[in-house]
């Protein structure tokens, strides 16, 4: 392919330049809600460290809930960034290039989240740092600990490795924005001049950085699934569970993907970058999880259930046909035999709206789906509940624990957004850089040497 | 060292010099006047006002000395961080619960919350009524912590802060604990509970490290059955086997092969679990419990009369 035309290059990359520090109106919006949700959350927190986790409906069988439930949801999703930039690498598809950064970013957000349920879940918070001063290595949660840790570093470097030769882009191309941040962008370009030599180092170091942190993303969603696998209790007591958790997170990440980028694709005048091949491809992607995920969940549930061996059966009984049957149902058709079936169709999958259809029933699935692997077996112990206090034997989460969980979500949801703000969300130089290479279509792009009529950002 | 079996003052003759009194009547029993001793030892009641009865005391410089009971009944041995870690030298405390003879009265229950100060709502020790399957007959079941050898609570617990000792006791330690609740999680037997609020405090000051307090409730924090360490350490029976009248509950130490129950009968441990046919909660979980079990047989009381709750039903 030939070099592209600096006209035309130079026009893409205003193009994406477009979006940042721009304001949308719907957007303001959202992130005025999603703050305010923010706020009612940090209340309920407050209250909650003044007066203890009383305050929840937590008690000592179902002694945790919401809170590790979300937080195996957020190191769940953080995957996504290890399927993006590491799996689709591998296996070398270059339509992942226009996605790389949104899958970063969904990455930082929910690893970040993920840190700070456990946070929001522990009795003495203000013990924290004994996890330091005292910290025993055999135990999982030192594990998951580290994991996050060094996940988040990671994923703060794969996002930022990327955003060099943009900010370069940037502190070039924007001369006219405030002295700070055009100080800031020269101090983050690090002097990136866009020659061969920095082009390659910058490579390899993305390459070294991919080899590294799969291997770290697979463990941190692990562990999390440990912390319940090492226990005796029935129903958490598996080996399935690390494969189960980490197939399960690939899906609602990928969910969560194609919902990203179908709101960014009008919202920020992305059609030409975000095209129908993504979510085709994508799509894909996800019927194959789902699929292997249905196959997981009956071999987790099926096996024994053809047991029914006396303590599996009462956690099963109540899944089955008990107080958790309609959402246990909800999760193995609404969020999974349904999806599979529209997924299934290319004329489905090539319809932008069944996608994202099928993708919101997918990740409501997997959400109700993290609710039901806590609770439901701490209904259940080996020694029968009996002479339980008003409230014990049940679990009904209380206002201030929706309130922290739909603060913890919609945080996640704003810090996605903050994260979009400052940069352009397509890495400009990879995508230029590519469709030299090998042309539009491989990459998904469209449209974009040849129609130059350059959408204006009218909001 | 006159001290006998079941005192620790000898290994705790250092590190309380900030309390004159104290240390002179560690001197005091040092100095092995075995009467001093004993009311020292076996005496609980902390009572503030003078019992009349006089001891003789023998102080470090070899002085005898005249002193009011009471005052050596206040005394207690100095106990470090490290000895509560430890547990108490040369035991291996064992309990064997015969539930044959267990009629569900619950006097246990109430003995151990009068014990550690719990509110009623809270029941480190729970009699629950068991029936295995709809045809064999109901017992009741009496389950205090385990006190696993291979425990799950302590293995997950990322700040040690639930531990085992080398007497046997897994005890919390409620300064360390981060209430991550992982322990709860872990132990199969559904014996821990936690502070969800803030728990009454009693009028009671204790010098002990937190893992041998009496009352061990801290908001947001774990607790369980203790074993009762802070009573083993003056050779005396936890709360729950003085308070069963039923000679149900019997406590001791393994290393001595001897347990007693609440009518101070003692016999041989390997005996009685031989003849009883004793066996253990669960054992296929390979938790290794030093809660022993004698099973259900010969009642002597009309187990038709026990009533199963609905599994998960509240009052
Ligand atoms: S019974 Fe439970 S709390 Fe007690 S030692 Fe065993 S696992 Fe730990
Ligand atoms: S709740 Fe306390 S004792 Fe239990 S595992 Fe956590 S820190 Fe350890």
């Amino acid at each position: 392919m030939e070099k592209l035309n600096p006209e035309i290059r130079n026009q893409i990359e205003n193009e994406l330049l477009g979006t940042v520090g721009r304001r949308y109106r719907q957007e303001t919006f959202w992130v005025i809600f999603l703050g305010v949700i923010c706020i009612g959350g940090t209340v309920a927190w407050i209250i909650q460290l003044r007066k203890g986790l009383g305050v929840t409906a937590m008690r000592d069988y179902v002694s945790w809930g919401l809170y590790i439930s979300l937080l195996f949801f957020f190191v769940g999703v953080s995957l996504i960034g290890a399927l993006v930039s590491c799996v689709l690498r591998m296996s070398g598809a270059k339509w992942r290039y226009p996605l790389i950064r949104i899958a970063e970013a969904v990455t930082l957000s929910a690893i970040f989240f993920a840190g700070f349920m456990p946070i929001l879940d522990m009795g003495r918070p203000e013990r924290l740092y004994f996890l330091i001063t005292n910290g025993r290595i055999q135990s999982p949660i030192l594990w998951d600990v580290v994991a996050i840790a060094t996940y988040f570093i990671g994923s703060v470097i794969y996002f930022y490795l990327p955003l060099i030769p943009d900010l370069a882009i940037m502190r070039d191309k924007l001369t006219d924005a405030p002295k700070w941040r055009r100080k800031l962008w020269r101090w983050l370009s690090m002097g990136w001049e866009d020659n061969l030599l920095q082009r390659r180092l910058l490579k390899k170091a993305m390459l070294i950085l991919c080899i590294v942190i799969l291997p770290v993303a697979i463990s941190v969603h692990t562990i999390s699934a440990w912390l319940i696998a090492f226990t005796l209790r029935p129903g958490w007591n598996s080996t399935i569970m690390g494969p189960y958790f980490v197939f399960g997170a690939l899906m609602a990440g990928t969910a969560i993907m194609i919902l990203i980028i179908a709101k960014l694709r009008h919202g920020y005048r992305l059609e030409h970058y975000l095209t129908p091949k993504h979510f085709n491809n994508l799509a894909k992607i996800l019927l194959a999880l789902t699929a292997f995920y249905l196959y997981l969940n009956i071999n987790k549930y099926g096996v024994p259930a053809y047991k029914m061996a006396k303590e599996e059966r009462a956690v099963l009984e109540d899944l089955f046909y008990g107080k958790h049957a309609f959402f246990f149902w909800f999760t193995q058709i609404a969020g999974l035999v349904i999806p599979i079936v529209i997924l299934s169709f290319k004329r489905f999958r090539q319809s932008i709206k069944w996608v994202v259809a099928a993708s919101v029933m997918v990740l409501l699935g997997a959400l109700i789906n993290r609710y039901l692997i806590v609770v439901p077996n701490m209904l259940h112990p080996f020694v029968p509940i009996q002479h339980a206090q008003h409230g014990y034997a049940t679990y009904n989460p209380t206002l201030i624990e929706w309130a922290i969980t739909a603060s913890s979500l919609a945080g996640f949801v704003l810090l996605i957004i903050l994260l979009f703000k400052p940069f352009p969300v397509i890495t400009m130089w990879e995508v230029t850089e590519e469709v030299e290479k090998r042309g539009e279509k491989e990459i998904g792009v469209e449209n974009i040497i040849t129609h130059q009529n350059i959408p204006t950002h009218a909001s | 060292m006159a001290c006998g079996d079941n005192c620790t003052c000898s290994q705790n003759n250092s590190g309380n010099q900030d309390n004159s009194r104290r240390d002179f009547l560690l001197k005091g029993l040092m100095g092995g006047i075995g009467v001093a001793f004993l009311s020292g030892c076996s005496s609980n009641d902390n009572t503030k006002q003078e019992s009349g009865v006089k001891v003789n005391v023998l102080t470090h410089d070899g002085k005898l000395v005249t002193i009011d009971k009471s005052q050596v009944a206040n005394f207690k041995p100095h106990i470090s961080e490290e000895d509560v870690r430890k547990g108490i030298p040369g035991k291996k405390f064992v309990m064997v619960i015969d539930l044959a003879k267990c009629d569900g009265c619950g006097k246990c229950t109430k003995a151990c919350n009068k014990m550690h100060y719990l509110p009623s709502n809270k029941e480190w020790i729970e009699v629950l009524e068991m029936q295995d399957s709809p045809e064999v007959s109901p017992y009741y079941f009496v389950k205090p912590c385990m006190h696993c050898d291979n425990p799950p609570c302590t293995k997950v617990c990322p700040v040690d802060a639930t531990f085992k000792r080398e007497d046997g006791i897994v005890a919390i330690d409620t300064d360390r604990c981060i209430g991550c609740r992982f322990c709860m999680a872990a132990c199969p037997y559904s014996v821990r509970l936690f502070n969800w609020t803030e728990p009454v405090k009693p009028n009671i000051i204790e010098t002990t490290p937190a893992a041998e307090n009496v009352f061990q409730s801290k908001k947001g924090c774990v607790e369980k059955c203790d074993f009762c360490p802070h009573m083993a350490r003056e050779g005396k029976l936890p709360a729950c086997v003085t308070g069963c009248p039923m000679n149900a509950i019997w406590f001791g130490d393994a290393n001595e092969d001897a347990v007693t129950c609440y009518d101070g009968t003692t016999t041989k441990l390997s005996q009685l679990l031989e003849d009883g046919g004793a066996y253990r909660f669960m054992e296929e979980l390979g938790t290794e419990p030093r809660v022993y079990y004698l099973p259900p047989v010969n009642r002597t009381y009309d187990a038709k009369e026990i009533k199963i709750e609905k599994e998960g039903s509240e009052k």
